[in-house]
């Protein structure tokens, strides 16, 4: 099923103007009554962590989609980590440290002082106060409760609201500043486990009594943090709060809209930047007497150049997954295409931003697919020079779900020694002594040689021919394939089943927040309908999305039906 | 009764924030130290014990570093003739091991985890740090119970983990770390005035709003959800007790002055050694500082990940290449450039070290007061190898410890040093460590 998408070259990620406050969506006080029984509901016993850490891109979308993006966020955030390969899984169990809180703090009290500014309380207050020298609760409970239930991602409760007009008033007739008793609540709720910590919560399963289910709310976070790296906007919220989640009919109604909205982009592009490790960029540097082009702009440049080919491929041309590896067409600036050695016609001014050009290489060179790109071979690299290894280890890992085992304890590594030798000159000679070890060589043959092939590649994504005046062989093997060149490794890694499963056992778990076991029947089934679909991309997502694994409890976190409250 | 604690807050909020500020007069003259610069004339209370990390990258190298003899009369090695000036003040640790138990070798990890937590886990668990038990027991009532920083540039460069909420992020750069304890929030203890500050005040007070979803929440969710939840309410506490403290009159420390404002760096990621002990440098400052002006009792230090990427000026391998790949020179003995990565960190610790001796306090300096625990990854890196670990104590901890000495210990579970560290720092632990890593004595000889 192939649907039109309009992913215009022009429109950044995003695409949503303005704020969700600002359009103007408000929470009932009928509604709130509804939820309230709901949120009172008993305590659930299991082991396995249901929420998550909101991670510092979905904290930053979250302010961007809620009060606009002209809100300056500067600041840090805890660092994540990762988890079978993924941000997303290491966000399950991420805890806030005292320090990271410290800076929640500092950021909280920078964006709600934005807020209430001259330049944006007019925006996102749809009330003025009656004075703006005191508390005014009318005013207060209409912005709280819109706020609140954007940045909570469910209603408040009467009595969550109640509390926080009652602050926002008390702060305010001290202050005697209305607008500073609501940024001082404001700054508590961006501070609130609440807002810090994206929560899945249960509720008895109507239709078995003896079961549980997630809650409307939750699914609605699942979605859209899923499809579009960002909180439910008003619809998904009112689909949760009216239980059209929880029909076949109205879940597909609501994944439907998400797939055709620009906002699809974000999504992707968080997804990639997960599963390809670009996090890692943030720590990245290249020694500038060996690599003097690769400046601070190439280490950002080379993300969104991946990210634009990958949206290119899937998105706006919905083409087949396989050929992120071998597509000839990518995009390029001056600064990237310096690096790379490329010449391209770029007329931007100096001082002014690169553009970017649509570059597609000519038959037969050696740079094809996104592991041609810096944002791979440079990213696993080390500052100084390349690394097989490291390459064969990322490739293996990120893209082929293939777990590379850590190296024994107290193993001698005396055969790989001399980088000076003038008998080992290359990297692959180096590595062809490395693994005459039987102790090393059971890995390295699995990593070696794919990194290899790539050794046209230098440390920082320029090509090459010769390694210390030495010819570089790059002839290889993948899975018992073997090839010549980075196209041939590319080739073979386009044709090699382990890249689509693991694209689908990839975007599960990210979805999910947990790595499948290989033998998942929910997970089998939906390699087989990424096959069926000619490995597209969206459908493999609405898939996932339509999956009713997506949302099951899992049976360690399930608590007694008998302890939940009964669904609305 | 519903409002009370609305009142309570009320009423907080309009005694402290309604012109009703407090100013207090500090009588300078009745705090200087006694005669022997130990303590407090005033009240006699003694100066605080202050606690340090340091940790390096891959150890000391593949040639025997371990002195020949024990106890005081001992020759360091070449390795580590940098530390000859500070010799008297340090105790040399040597022959520890961290025990597997049958757990995978995680390199660069595993033996870490040991030795600073006590546990050896096949998971990337890491909880309770040395220096989190000691802060636990040395770091409440600052303004910060510990402050973690890191030189080469990421934030995930920290062995610092409390027992509850996990690893404790790094600052990497010095301009940020300066305006975290030096900026618009410091208040110097040897100020003649003090006025609470009514944003503080309310800062601190509003938090309670928080406070008060904590129980609809917990309801709500699985054990797992609630512990992590618990987690965050600990770091929550700790954020409440940070403005608390500031809103109290600070201590007068002789010692502390406010150091000059590092310049900001643009470039935080580094790629060499060199520039990394450069960094090293003002975040030593800066630390000192700190630890003089009462801002925190615990710093923690490190220089870059255990693999570490940093290089040689003009070198394409990092330090951790070389370690696997290079030869060991057969007329020295020893990898060459590795040793050149080493020399350059002891001379860091030499000078991270000595800053804090050259603050004086009263007829002592800030390094008596402490102990700095400087520590590593491998005791052969070359062979990702969990035995034979260095590890370097500075400071006699406020007379709590002997120093000057060499103590051999080849084949003991290396969690040894780290239950004596505690308890020196007054831990109250009898055992520490988990199955064979688990120890239940100290090493007497070094305790005061």
């Amino acid at each position: 099923m192939k649907k039109t998408l309009d992913y215009g070259s022009g429109r950044g990620p995003g695409g949503r103007p303005g704020s969700r406050l600002v359009t103007g969506l408000v929470a009932s006080v009928a509604q709130l009554a509804l939820i309230a029984p709901v949120l009172a509901a008993a305590p659930a016993a299991g082991e396995v962590p249901m929420s998550w850490r909101l991670g510092p891109s979905q904290y930053r979308q979250s302010i961007a989609e809620i009060f606009g993006p002209s809100i300056v966020i500067s600041g840090r955030f805890d660092p994540e980590y990762r988890e079978a390969g993924l941000l997303t899984i290491g966000a399950r169990t991420a805890s806030i440290s005292a320090s990271g809180l410290e800076r929640y703090g500092e950021l909280a009290r920078n964006i709600a002082e934005q807020v209430i500014d001259e330049q944006h309380r007019n925006t996102l207050f749809s009330c003025k106060p009656q004075s703006e020298d005191t508390s005014d609760d009318a005013c207060a409970r209409e912005f709280l409760g819109r706020a609140g239930r954007l940045l909570y991602r469910r209603a408040l409760t009467q009595h969550e609201l109640d509390a926080k007009v009652r602050l926002a008033g008390e702060v305010a007739g001290i202050r005697q500043d209305f607008y500073g008793g609501i940024a001082a609540v404001l700054s508590d709720m961006l501070l609130s486990p609440n807002f810090l910590y994206v929560y899945k919560t249960v509720e008895r399963d109507p239709d078995d009594p003896q079961k549980v289910r997630l809650d409307g709310y939750s699914k609605a976070s699942i979605l859209s943090f899923f499809l579009w790296n960002a909180p439910p906007d008003d619809a998904l919220l009112k689909a949760a709060e009216s239980g059209e989640l929880h029909t076949r009919r109205g879940l597909k109604r609501q994944v439907d809209r998400m797939l055709a909205s620009p906002s699809l982009e974000t999504g992707v592009r968080a997804f990639f930047s997960d599963m390809l490790g670009f996090s890692e960029f943030e720590t990245l540097a290249k020694d500038p007497a060996f690599f003097p082009r690769f400046t601070p702009k190439v280490i950002s440049q080379a993300q969104e150049q991946t990210l634009r080919t990958i949206v290119d491929v899937l998105l706006t041309s919905e083409g087949d997954y396989r050929d992120l590896v071998t597509i000839p067409r990518t995009y390029l600036t001056r600064s990237l295409a310096a690096v790379y050695g490329i010449p391209i016609a770029d007329t931007t001014d100096n001082g002014q931003p690169e553009h970017w050009i649509a570059h597609t290489y000519p038959k037969d060179d050696p740079r094809a697919g996104i592991l041609s790109h810096v944002s791979f071979v440079a990213l696993h690299s080390p500052s100084g020079r390349s690394s097989p290894t490291d390459r064969g280890k990322a490739l293996r890992e990120l893209l082929l779900c293939q777990e590379v085992p850590s190296p024994p304890a107290d193993v001698d590594f005396a055969v790989v020694q001399d980088t000076t030798s003038t008998v080992h000159r290359t990297v692959r000679e180096r590595l062809l002594a490395h693994s005459t070890d039987a102790t090393c060589a059971g890995c390295h043959k699995i990593m070696d040689p794919i990194g290899l092939a790539l050794e046209n590649f230098d440390a920082a994504g320029g090509y090459r021919t010769t390694e210390n005046g030495a010819p570089i062989d790059t002839s290889g093997e993948l899975n018992g394939t073997k090839f010549d060149g980075p196209v041939g490794l590319t080739k073979a890694l386009h044709d090699d089943p382990a890249l689509t499963s693991c694209a689908a056992m990839k975007a599960y778990a990210y979805a999910s927040g947990r790595m499948p076991s290989r033998t998942d029947p929910a997970l089998k089934e939906l390699q087989s309908e990424f096959e069926d679909s000619d490995y597209n991309f969206v459908e493999l997502l609405r898939q996932i999305a339509l999956s009713e694994a997506l949302y099951a409890v899992p049976p360690s976190a399930a608590p007694r039906p008998d302890v939940v409250t009964a669904a609305r | 009764m519903k409002s009370l604690r609305s009142l309570t807050r009320r009423r907080v909020l309009r005694g402290m924030l309604a012109g009703s500020a407090v100013s207090v007069g500090l009588p300078i003259l009745d705090c200087v130290l006694n005669e022997s610069g130990t303590a407090f004339a005033a009240d006699g209370a003694a100066l605080p014990t202050r606690f340090a990390t340091w940790a390096w990258p891959l150890g000391l190298g593949e040639d025997d570093w371990v002195p020949k003899a024990a106890g005081v009369n001992y020759e360091l090695p070449t390795q580590m003739r940098a530390l000859q000036p500070v010799k008297k003040k340090m105790n040399f640790f040597t022959g520890g091991q961290v025990f597997l138990d049958g757990q995978s070798n995680n390199v660069h990890f595993t033996g870490l985890q040991g030795l600073m937590t006590g546990k050896v886990a096949n998971t990337r668990e890491y909880l309770g740090s040395i220096d989190a038990l000691v802060s636990e027991v040395i770091g409440r009532g600052t303004r910060f119970r510990s402050i973690e920083v890191a030189c080469a540039g990421s934030p995930r460069d920290s062995w610092s983990a409390r027992l509850d909420s996990g690893l404790q992020p790094a600052e990497v750069s010095p301009a940020a770390l300066y305006k975290r304890i030096f900026g618009p929030d410091f208040q110097d203890p040897n100020a003649a005035e003090f006025t609470p500050d009514p944003d503080i005040m309310l800062r601190k007070s509003v938090l309670s709003g928080i406070k008060e979803e904590r129980q609809a929440l917990m309801s709500k969710l699985g054990a797992a959800d609630k512990t992590k939840l618990d987690n965050y309410f600990t770091s929550l506490r700790e954020l409440e007790q940070k403005l608390e403290v500031q809103l109290q009159k600070p201590q007068p420390l002789q010692a502390c002055s406010r150091p000059a404002t590092p310049l900001a760096q643009e470039k935080l990621a580094l790629t060499l050694a060199t520039e990394a002990v450069e960094r090293h440098d003002l975040f030593a400052g800066l630390l000192a500082h700190a630890l003089a002006c009462g801002q925190t009792h615990v710093a923690n230090l490190v220089i870059s990940r255990p693999q570490s990427g940093l290089r040689r000026d003009g070198d394409a391998t990092a330090h951790h290449t070389h370690t696997h790949e290079e030869q060991i020179d057969p007329k020295l003995g020893y990898q060459v450039t590795c040793r050149w990565f080493t020399n350059t960190y002891m001379d860091a610790l030499r000078r991270f070290v000595s800053t804090f001796d050259a603050i004086k306090e009263g007829d002592r300096t800030l390094l008596d007061s402490m102990v700095v625990f400087a520590f590593t990854d491998h005791g052969s890196p070359r062979l990702h190898s969990v035995r034979n670990y260095p590890i370097l104590t500075f400071g006699s901890g406020g007379g709590r410890i002997k120093t000057g000495l060499h103590i051999p210990r080849p084949g003991d579970q290396v969690t040894r040093v780290g239950l004596t560290i505690q308890q020196a720092m007054g831990v109250q632990v009898s055992s520490w460590g988990v199955g064979s890593n688990r120890v239940t004595s100290a090493i007497s000889e070094v305790l005061a």
